[in-house]
């Protein structure tokens, strides 16, 4: 009995730990991503791995998640004699929830993991130590060019997500199950309002932010991880929570903000 | 307490310390480390800790640099104690900093050349052909001339060291931090490190400090060799004295570690020139 209680509490001063430690990072990426001097290569650079690279695998997803909304929303829509309104349907899902939450969860996958195995084999291979022993400050060096292309990349790659899931609705739509070419944009037109835009990049912005501090702060303590960080196995382990925490996080802030942005 | 340097040698009592470290205890868990560390660098010196492995030789090293803090006690470096520096005063602090680390640390997805320009072009605003200039200056001071677009991996393990080497001393820091330099390096590629540090130390007068364990052969190189045992820095002495020391810990260690009394160079000379 008393083992659980110490085993209990053990995990929550682990979990008050890292949370504090999360805290920190996060407070001094802002601190570091404010003090001079700006360079704007290494932003580049990232912006090229985080936006550029996953242009391909977001285009795609959102093709065809555009595409089988138009089908699901068909068949449900006929039943009640409203396939009218297909456009509306698969913009306003695109924009508020899927294009968001689905580019994020991509970006997760593709950036998110290298992000978090690059910089965690940084720290096991001691090179963030040379950095801080060479006084130049890793937080400057490296993770604060990932946040600013992350902020820049991912509300861009949503929005390639949103006008390619429109453009896949409107294949399976209008094209393939001939629903009125005029109805289907002018939907879009008449339903989509500014607030949905606006929820679309708050919602892509702040996840953005999480994307990149979930999955950098995890690599960056590696040597924290009370699993124990060392070796490919550590590395693989960590980025594998990473992915798991960012993902489950990108749906829970996603609820949240849809209940307080509605 | 153990003793330091400078109350132990008289020749010490002119000298500066770069480094302190006042009463350090470190425990990792139930382990305990370092158990009140006492123990001084001297400005312009060489000085060498030693010890088993396993002892917290590294530690120590990393207490020096900041990477770790004490559970109690002082650093001080350059008079600043390392605990209460902010990040700021700590950035500040090393950048008088040069560091060879037992696995190198180069960047493996840098070059050997951007591995060496790293510092300078993050800490210095230099032209990059001011730059190119000293990067292979230092490059080849290191015998490593043509192998600027190698990257770390294509390089073997002596070459490897040598770059980080040409790194850790291409700002001209005042203090260079030698974590197990030789490890993992056969006896001629051992010496050739041996002979670039000894080299570039005579031309750039900076202090060294060396964890290494390559007993006797690291003696030629160094002005005060300490003993971290149990805890504690046993002693810190010329290599001559070390040896002869009377302490139990080092007696221990120089017989297991050279069997009997090893001769300084000068011994040696002094002693064929007798004959």
């Amino acid at each position: 009995m008393l083992r659980a209680f110490e085993k209990l509490g053990d995990e929550f001063l682990y979990s008050l730990d890292q949370m504090g430690r999360m805290g920190i990072f996060l407070f001094t990426c802002i601190i570091s991503m404010l003090r001079p001097p700006y360079k704007i290569a290494p932003i580049f650079s990232q912006i090229y791995f985080i936006g550029f690279r996953s242009l391909f695998v977001i285009t795609f997803t959102g093709l065809f998640t555009g595409m089988v909304l138009a089908l699901q929303g068909y068949y449900t829509l006929t039943k009640f004699g409203s396939e009218g309104l297909l456009g509306s349907m698969v913009a306003l899902s695109l924009i508020r929830e899927l294009g968001p939450v689905l580019t994020a969860l991509m970006v997760i996958g593709r950036a998110g993991s290298a992000i978090c195995a690059e910089i965690g084999i940084m720290r096991n291979s001691e090179q963030i130590d040379a950095l801080e022993c060479m006084a130049i400050d890793p937080y400057k060096y490296l993770i604060v060019p990932k946040f600013v292309a992350g902020i820049i990349s991912i509300p861009l790659l949503t929005f390639i997500f949103i006008v390619t899931g429109i453009a896949g609705g409107y294949l399976v739509g209008v094209m393939l199950f001939n629903v009125n070419e005029g109805a289907y944009i002018q939907g879009m037109y008449s339903d989509v309002e500014w607030a949905d835009v606006k929820m679309s990049i708050v919602k892509s912005l702040t996840f953005s932010i999480l994307i990149v501090w979930i999955t950098a702060a995890k690599g960056f303590f590696l040597h924290r991880e009370r699993s124990g960080g060392f070796g490919a196995e550590g590395v693989s382990r960590t980025m594998t929570s990473a992915v798991v925490l960012s993902s489950v996080t990108i749906l829970v802030w996603d609820y949240l903000l849809s209940a307080i942005l509605l | 307490m153990s003793s330091t340097p400078a109350e132990l040698n008289p020749d010490t009592k002119n000298e500066t310390a770069i480094v302190e470290l006042i009463d350090v205890e470190k425990s990792f868990g139930r382990n305990k480390v370092l158990d009140r560390v006492n123990f001084k660098i001297m400005e312009g010196k060489t000085t060498i800790i030693t010890g088993a492995s396993g002892q917290g030789k590294s530690v120590i090293l990393k207490h020096m640099l900041g990477l770790v803090y004490p559970d109690s006690g002082q650093v001080l470096v350059f008079g600043q104690d390392l605990c209460r520096a902010g990040r700021n005063k700590l950035k500040e602090i090393r950048t008088n900093f040069g560091v060879l680390f037992q696995n190198v640390a180069l960047f493996d997805s840098m070059t050997v050349y951007d591995n060496v320009a790293l510092p300078l072009r993050e800490r210095m605003a230099l032209p990059e052909e001011e730059i190119r200039d000293i990067v292979e200056e230092k490059l080849a001071l290191m015998d490593l001339t043509g192998t600027n677009d190698k990257y770390p991996a294509q390089l073997s393990g002596g070459m490897q060291k040598r770059v980080g080497l040409a790194r850790a001393i291409v700002l001209n820091p005042k203090i260079v931090f030698f974590d197990e330099p030789t490890t993992g390096l056969d006896a001629r590629r051992s010496h050739e490190i041996y002979e670039l540090f000894y080299n570039t130390q005579a031309q750039l007068g900076y202090t060294a400090v060396i964890v290494s364990h390559d007993v006797p052969k690291i003696f030629k190189l160094s002005d005060y060799v300490a003993l971290l045992a149990d805890g504690k820095i046993q002693d810190c002495l010329p290599p001559e004295k070390f040896q002869r020391s009377d302490n139990p810990h080092i007696k221990s260690f120089v017989k297991t570690t050279m069997g009997n009394i090893y001769l300084s160079e000068k011994e040696e000379i002094d002693l064929h020139e007798t004959a």
